[in-house]
């Protein structure tokens, strides 16, 4: 019994030991800059450039190629808007893929930000869907597909819930994390109602020649273990004045993208000439995500 | 006089370039220029036509093709269609529209556009047909016939790529 530590010394102790630790931490940099170092959104230009060198020599060390990580930001006078036409998909998944390809996703544990679902004609009801259809052709006979993906909401239920002001709306509309900030809680998760959001469960495992090392710090830059992560619209190439990945790869070109706020877009075009709807627009959560049908139902 | 196009891809981007190829009256967004691929059958072996046709007399006989046994009118206005309603008999290198106007094959849109007038105003707004490169800026667009054969339009199914894994699938690996 007695040689046990008291309470008294053990936190004494402890407080010795964890200034120290903090001391030698911000000395050595590394550490103490990643632990203690400020919210993005706080951060001054100088300490953004930091904070992307340091992650551009971690990750081109890590995956043996060099990295760019940027964090262009938001350009005036632009909401970016999105258009499917349901008319024309064909649920053949070229843009999950693409967007695999293009956004740094864990592959091991699979995570992807797009999820094609199968249904059947005449049915919107999304307890239906099915998104592990495998059919050796598609389109198939009496079916349709709605691919779902973050619907960038203007008023974000994710981004309410967020205990720690992790996720927010950027002012171009795009819906980001900030994985260095996220705690993994996944409230945001329960919050989505398009099941937007993924969790890595385990430390993402990406092969080193399938990285893609064009990055945005709030988008494709690899994440890691126990943080959400989410479509972002492509924000490392839609800020860089670019269409998103999941655009260019549709083979029958139903997925149409542009900025709300110009009336010349080829979004505008499309909410002004077409019948358009939005994903459980009874929610309130102003999505940013037009469903549309170019031809006749 | 034997041809009338040179195929050349050189030739072409460069005829891209100085905006000798009539670049489309389409609904620009902020300060867009555009580009469109070149027609497809530009870079057939057979091209130009003019290499066979230009000696033949053009039989105006509705028939079987006995040389191009693949060209099959399917889905597009058969049986009344048939090759001379849009490839021009005086020069086999040219469409003709129904006005007996020539358009070369980079414009074969205009020959499309006839009938299809509502696709062909929401393909010049960016709508219909895939768009690569700046949303705000450049883009690309394709030709009719970069997606449809037209002679047979209807677009092919394909092989879908992977499914997602199934949870216990993943709890595998």
């Amino acid at each position: 019994m007695e040689n046990k530590v008291s309470r008294r010394d053990f936190l004494r102790l402890s407080a010795v030991g964890l200034g120290a630790s903090v001391l030698s931490g911000c000395s050595n940099g590394l550490l103490g800059d990643d632990l203690f170092r400020t919210k993005f959104q706080e951060m001054s230009p100088n300490q953004v450039k930091e904070v992307l060198k340091r992650l551009e020599e971690k990750y081109s060390g890590k995956y043996g190629t060099q990295f760019s990580v940027t964090a262009t930001p938001a350009k005036e006078n632009v909401l970016f808007g999105y258009g499917l036409d349901l008319s024309r998909c064909i649920g053949c998944r070229r843009c999950v893929h693409a967007c695999v390809k293009e956004n740094n996703p864990s592959r091991e544990t699979q995570i992807q930000w797009i999820r094609d679902l199968r249904m059947k004609k005449g049915v919107l009801d999304l307890e239906k869907a099915e998104h592990y259809y495998s059919p050796e052709q598609v389109p198939e006979e009496g079916h349709y597909y709605i691919p779902v993906q973050c619907q960038q909401c203007e008023n974000p239920p994710c981004v309410k819930v967020c205990p720690v002001k992790a996720t927010w709306k950027e002012p171009d509309g795009i819906v980001v994390v900030d994985y260095d900030w996220c705690i993994g809680c996944r409230t945001c998760m329960a919050a989505c109602p398009y099941r937007a959001r993924k969790f890595n469960w385990k430390e993402p495992v990406i092969p080193k020649d399938e990285i893609n090392p064009q990055t945005h710090y709030l988008g494709n830059r690899p994440r890691m273990r126990g943080v959400v992560e989410k479509c972002t619209f492509c924000i490392q190439r839609t800020r860089e004045g670019r269409y998103p990945a999941c655009v260019e790869a549709c083979p029958v070109g139903a997925r149409k993208f542009g900025n709300l706020l110009d009336p010349k877009s080829e979004i505008r075009y499309v909410i002004e000439n077409f019948r358009v709807f939005r994903l459980k627009e009874e929610l309130n959560t102003e999505p940013k995500f037009y469903y549309f049908f170019s031809m006749g139902a | 006089m034997r041809r009338q196009f040179n195929t050349n891809p050189i030739f072409m981007v460069t005829l891209f370039l100085v905006g000798l190829v009539p670049v489309l009256d389409v609904r620009a967004g902020s300060g867009q220029d555009l580009s469109l691929s070149p027609a497809g059958v530009l870079s057939s072996p057979l091209f130009p036509c003019s290499t066979c046709h230009a000696g033949m007399e053009p039989n105006l006989q509705k028939r079987a093709l006995s040389f191009h046994p693949e060209i099959k009118i399917q889905g597009h206005g058969e049986p009344r269609r048939w090759c001379l309603d849009c490839h021009d008999a005086g020069n086999r290198d040219s469409l003709r529209l129904l006005n007996a106007d020539t358009v070369n094959f980079n414009e074969s849109y205009l020959l499309c556009a006839q009938c299809h007038g509502n696709i062909f105003r929401a393909w010049k707004a960016g709508i219909h047909g895939k768009r690569t490169g700046m949303w705000d800026g450049p883009k690309r667009y394709v030709l009719c016939t970069s997606c449809h054969n037209p002679h047979s339009p209807r677009f092919k199914p394909l092989k879908p790529e992977a499914a997602p894994l199934r949870p216990e699938e993943t709890l595998r690996r």
